[in-house]
């Protein structure tokens, strides 16, 4: 096995799943708690708009169907942060803080690529299949099927959302080497992410431009919903995709550079 | 009593900027509040205008931030510890040393939660608070039961730590339960009837809704005010006497580790 091919990368990354796979399998009443509280949570998610909806046909242009696709990609993004986004990156903050973070940058792979693959909560695949489960009660509801090209474009949206979302967790962890505890503030960012559940157009002026710009909110639900809708123009999704390969080389610059100051605990 | 607060208050101070933080965290209102002020923009929903919008969801955030406590994961965190042990060995009831630390947090809350209070008397929905002495008199009665409940509730979650492992993972499905039937995520009279009359008998619109309601003026006067109030109280008391209880069943079961 050569040390630093994209193969390998590819065994070390099936390596980190199979441990957090068989750690996991010993937990397996989590299973049916995760399960149970997905199902809460959508249910909670869901309640304003049947409310809303049960009053109004349309809100800031989105019907029930649509505004129920965003709450469904939603649901699908808030999986992948809890389940393989937050429990490397909280694992990694204290290792920082406890000093055996060293051990990590000896082991002959990249740092970054180790510190994110430490280890993943299988059990949130249940908040993807509420999600997928959401989208597709959405489309039955308004009585049509998104197109291939439409799935495709979505299908790349939401990749470009999950690439968004990392660098910013990434740029959390890098803080850390300077300021330490940095675990509450995944925490804050995990509160503002729960405005992704409304379409974007539902917040006006500052609060739009935030969180298209600054938090990109809208990139990580409401982009991926109006392609997987057939709303999104082409100029958006296109510069959606640069965006988040620029937002992501961002994060890796600043991680690079963060490394470099890291000083063990201690020392 | 006094030196206890003391104490407690010394924490606060020096954990200040991690319970700003946990405060800050509180956004769901602020979720919310975006929603309904955009649906409310073309024309009221139902008998919601705008302004009653902004001020339910502003008062939602303040009565939240004052009535929350964390002694559930304390109480879970020091048996799983064994530190439990110490509190117990002190010459006063461990609930008591709970409340001055929790009392003491209040002032810092306080602080926080000003500028909230200072954008709801900016906006238009100012003409919603409630401005009458004998209203006002009795929020504060109501803010007072509901810290209490909601404290109450917590100790009796924390004591279910002797008994479950798991206790944690129930205070995820008590917040479920609490967002939904206490009028957190939506105004209770927005609210199907039957979930509506529901609520009404659960204690979670106690917590959160009921002085929420009070504070806009949802009531037309103190006399109506008045019977909700004691409800309050009323929750709070039982609430406190199941704590008790599954307290004082917990502590007999109690064998600290490593003793």
């Amino acid at each position: 096995m050569t040390v630093g091919g994209l193969g390998y990368y590819v065994r070390l990354l099936g390596v980190s799943i199979r441990t957090s796979l068989i750690t996991s399998m010993q937990y397996r009443v989590d299973f049916v708690i995760q399960g149970v509280m997905s199902l809460l949570w959508t249910a909670l998610a869901i309640f304003p708009l049947l409310v809303l909806y049960g009053d109004r046909t349309s809100v800031a242009g989105w019907d029930f169907g649509s505004a129920l696709v965003v709450m469904g990609l939603f649901t699908i993004m808030r999986g992948v942060l809890e389940g393989a986004i937050n429990p490397s990156l909280l694992a990694v903050v204290e290792r920082i803080r406890s000093g055996s973070f060293d051990y990590t940058l000896l082991k002959p792979a990249d740092a970054q690529f180790l510190v994110s693959t430490t280890r993943f909560d299988p059990w949130h695949v249940t908040d993807l299949l509420a999600g997928i489960g959401i989208i597709v009660y959405a489309f039955v509801e308004m009585g049509r099927a998104p197109g291939a090209g439409e799935l495709a474009a979505a299908l790349a949206l939401v990749a470009a959302a999950v690439a968004v979302m990392y660098s910013l967790w990434i740029l959390i962890v890098a803080s850390a080497f300077w300021v330490v505890r940095m675990d509450n503030l995944s925490f804050l960012l995990g509160a503002v992410f729960d405005a992704a559940r409304w379409p974007i157009h539902v917040f006006r002026g500052t609060w739009r431009f935030v969180f298209t710009f600054i938090i990109p909110l809208a990139l990580m639900t409401s982009f991926p919903a109006m392609a997987l809708l057939g709303t999104l123009s082409l100029r958006t999704a296109l510069l959606s995709l640069a965006g988040s390969a620029a937002f992501f080389m961002v994060s890796r610059t600043v991680w690079t550079l963060a490394i470099r100051s890291y000083t063990s605990a201690s020392s | 009593m006094p030196t206890m607060l003391r104490v407690g208050l010394a924490e606060t101070i020096a954990y200040r900027a991690e319970m700003i933080v946990w405060i800050l965290t509180t956004t769901m209102p602020l979720v919310m509040l975006s929603l309904w002020t955009s649906v409310a923009d073309e024309a009221p929903f139902r008998a919601y205008t705008q302004a009653d919008f902004v001020a339910y969801y502003l008062g939602a955030l303040i009565v939240r931030n004052l009535t929350s406590n964390w002694v559930a994961w304390q109480i879970a965190e020091e048996i799983r510890m064994g530190t439990l042990s110490m509190r117990l060995l002190r010459p006063v009831h461990p609930f008591a040393s709970f409340l001055a630390t929790h009392l003491a947090a209040l002032p810092l809350r306080l602080v926080v939660i000003t500028p909230v209070v200072g954008i709801l008397f900016l906006t238009a929905a100012r003409d919603v608070v409630i401005d009458d002495p004998a209203r006002i008199g009795l929020f504060v009665l109501a803010m007072a039961g509901a810290w209490l409940l909601t404290f109450a509730v917590f100790l009796a979650i924390g004591s279910l730590s002797f008994f479950l492992e798991k206790s944690m993972s129930l205070v995820e499905v008590y917040f479920g339960l609490f967002m939904l039937m206490s009028g957190y995520l939506i105004p209770i009279d927005l609210m199907p009837p039957w979930m509506a009359t529901a609520a009404e008998w659960l204690p979670f619109r106690y917590m959160l809704g009921a002085p929420v309601e009070i504070l806009i003026g949802r009531y037309p006067d103190a006399a109506a005010v008045a019977p909700v109030v004691a409800r309050t109280w009323a929750w709070a008391a039982v609430m406190v006497a199941a704590a008790a209880v599954s307290w004082r069943a917990g502590v007999r079961r109690f064998e600290a580790y490593g003793a």
